[in-house]
């Protein structure tokens, strides 16, 4: 029992820690409408400064700063909000799919740099030795696992209560305007460009956040924990779980984490370990038709956007498609 | 410095020209990015490699090397059928997927991000049916000549870039010579003035997924002749598809296939210069710079 107790802690702040990542894909997609495919390289950016800012020196690998962890969760989520900010102002003018090609780019060559800039990320290893919340505390497993996962709690009410505020502030109000109606909104005079920059980049800090967190609850972090399926995963939990609504951003979260954790073991325990790599390439398969059959039968999502009315999405006239959407 | 990053990049610059061909015209006509594209060349490549596996395995004599190059008759009667079977795939996931979203009014990025799921599903369909380790059209190795003081080629990577170019002549000519050419610019230009004068305007998706999907599969089946075939090596490409379709002009055949050189020699040069590492960053430096300077590409018109 005692065992299980400190399992379902860590699997509730691992869970916790995507919600983290979640909240801000929900800013940028759920309120906004921006398509972010890079979400494993900002989680990775997130994860790489805290870790630099935070792990005791080592020899041949710049940082080693040793500073207390809070500064480097938050300097994990500025470098990432920065990157975010410099992306979108490269493409938010132009058409509304540039935005997901170039963060699909910038995933690819974030991935390529944690591997070859072995100066700063310590290359294929990684970085080892991060330090975790209540250290001090691992000698007691219970206590340790229940801490971090207070930790984990508070992290997600604060990024919960904050976006849940700011979309409901004048801002976010302008946010969702901009994506039902543009051109009303402009007419109101609000800059599209100037917000969705804002959203995507505050989207930026909050995602960074998490992936600072994620890699001090495992202690460990290499280029491979980055890796494409991660941006999907993150995807999955918002579009299950609703996206434009943010507790359905943290229940989405938690629920496919669970699923995730559930069918991998299932894969480990049902098949022998020659076939173990295919059988998990089935269990993407299954979460890539999941996420088309969402998008296909049910585009709200678990919970869908709470107290908005979108417009009616029923068309008369076939239509290959909006035609002439652009972001400008 | 040699000649010889200038063979490499022709060559990987030819088979991106080809799969950036589909890119663009899904991008001009269909009207969104189609994150799976890259998913069709792998398709292709595995198609071709059963069929061929099937065809060397019934007649023998087919598996025989052909001429100068290193696979026999199987290869070539393999991509036709591969061909079919690719335009097959790619109707069936429109019809399945796409065609449905585009009839709900589902906004382009929705369309977008279901393309991005189905590519995970048709890549990871691929890695469960013939696991994630290298296949290989034939065994045989090939010897490169030299064709320039400097520059050496195997005769197989000659065809890649003569095919290459072949294809874009073809598809340009069909684009501005035929009826049915002049029918998918007329869509690309405006869907419902097009669906006004009687243009079918479902037939001109067919055609557009078809001959992306044609394009994609002998793209495909060059690059598992000339490297080998993986169940990422679309994936891998995608960028370099995107970075060509941009800097070529979105809409624009000779624009995509001259900007997939491009890439390609850019390519080889910096794993030249700088360090074969570093290769997959080359496309999302083109792109930058292009959405930097000239957002439209070379051929590319301004738009609204």
């Amino acid at each position: 029992m005692i065992d299980l107790l400190s399992y379902a802690a860590f699997f509730l702040t691992m869970a916790l820690t995507y919600a983290v990542i979640c909240l801000g894909l929900n800013l940028q997609w759920g309120q906004t409408g921006l398509f972010n495919v890079g979400v494993a390289g900002f989680v990775a950016v997130g994860a790489y400064v805290s870790a630099i800012l935070t792990t005791p020196p080592i020899e041949g690998r710049l940082g080693g700063f040793e500073l207390p962890m809070i500064f480097g969760w938050l300097g994990g989520g500025l470098a990432a909000g920065l990157l975010c900010l410099a992306i979108g102002a490269l493409t938010l003018r132009l058409r509304s799919d540039y935005l997901a090609i170039a963060t699909f780019g910038a995933a690819v060559v974030i991935q390529l740099a944690l591997l070859n800039l072995e100066g700063l990320t310590g290359g294929p290893f990684g970085v080892g030795f991060i330090p975790r919340p209540f250290g001090a505390l691992q000698g007691d497993a219970d206590l340790f696992a229940l801490s971090n996962l207070s930790v984990m709690i508070v992290t997600v009410l604060i990024c919960y209560l904050a976006l849940e505020h700011l979309v409901r502030s004048p801002w976010g109000r302008v946010l969702r305007a901009l994506r039902e109606d543009e051109t009303a909104a402009r007419a109101l005079g609000k800059n599209p460009v100037t917000y969705r920059l804002q959203a995507f980049a505050i989207g930026g800090f909050v995602m960074g956040i998490g992936g600072a967190a994620q890699g001090h609850f495992i202690g460990f972090i290499a280029p491979d924990n980055y890796l494409p399926i991660l941006t999907f995963q993150v995807w999955t939990m918002l579009i299950v779980g609703g996206s434009g609504n943010m507790r359905g951003a943290i229940l989405g979260a938690v629920l496919v984490w669970a699923i995730w954790a559930v069918s991998g073991s299932a894969v480990s325990a049902l098949f022998p370990t020659e076939q173990q790599a295919r059988a998990a390439s089935l269990q993407i398969v299954m979460i890539g038709v999941a996420l088309c059959a969402v998008l296909l039968l049910r585009p709200r999502g678990l919970l869908g956007e709470a107290g908005t009315l979108r417009r009616a999405k029923t068309r008369t006239a076939p239509k290959i498609s909006e035609g002439t959407e652009t972001n400008a | 410095m040699t000649l010889q990053p200038i063979m490499d990049g022709l060559v990987n610059g030819a088979i991106i020209g080809l799969g950036a061909i589909g890119v663009t015209l899904t991008y001009a006509i269909l009207r969104f990015a189609n994150f799976a594209h890259g998913e069709l060349l792998s398709w292709g490549a595995y198609l071709a490699l059963t069929l061929s596996g099937a065809l060397g395995a019934l007649l023998p004599g087919l598996g025989t090397s052909l001429g100068p190059f290193s696979f026999g008759w199987s290869v070539p009667i393999a991509m036709v059928g591969s061909i079919l079977l690719t335009a097959a795939l790619t109707l069936a996931v429109d019809w399945l997927l796409f065609g449905r979203l585009r009839r709900s009014g589902a906004v382009t990025i929705i369309l977008v991000m279901a393309s991005f799921g189905a590519a995970l599903a048709l890549r990871n369909l691929l890695e469960f049916a013939y696991t994630s380790s290298p296949k290989y059209f034939s065994n045989a190795l090939q010897i490169s000549r030299e064709i320039l003081p400097g520059l050496r080629a195997t005769p197989d990577q000659l065809l890649v870039v003569a095919l290459g170019v072949v294809l874009v002549v073809l598809v340009h000519l069909l684009l501005t010579r035929t009826a049915a050419g002049r029918s998918m610019r007329a869509v690309s230009e405006d869907p419902q003035l097009s669906a006004l004068v009687g243009i079918d305007t479902r037939a001109v998706i067919r055609m557009v997924w078809v001959l992306g999907a044609a394009l994609a599969a002998v793209a495909g089946i060059m690059s598992g002749v000339v490297v080998q075939i993986r169940p990422t090596m679309g994936h891998d490409l995608l960028l370099p598809l995107f970075a060509a379709a941009i800097l070529g002009g979105i809409g624009s055949v000779p624009g995509a296939m001259l900007a997939g050189l491009i890439v390609g020699l850019a390519e080889a040069l910096t794993v030249q210069v700088i360090g074969a590492e570093w290769r997959a960053a080359v496309s999302f430096v083109i792109l930058v710079a292009v959405l930097l300077l000239r957002p439209q590409g070379i051929f590319g018109k301004v738009s609204a």
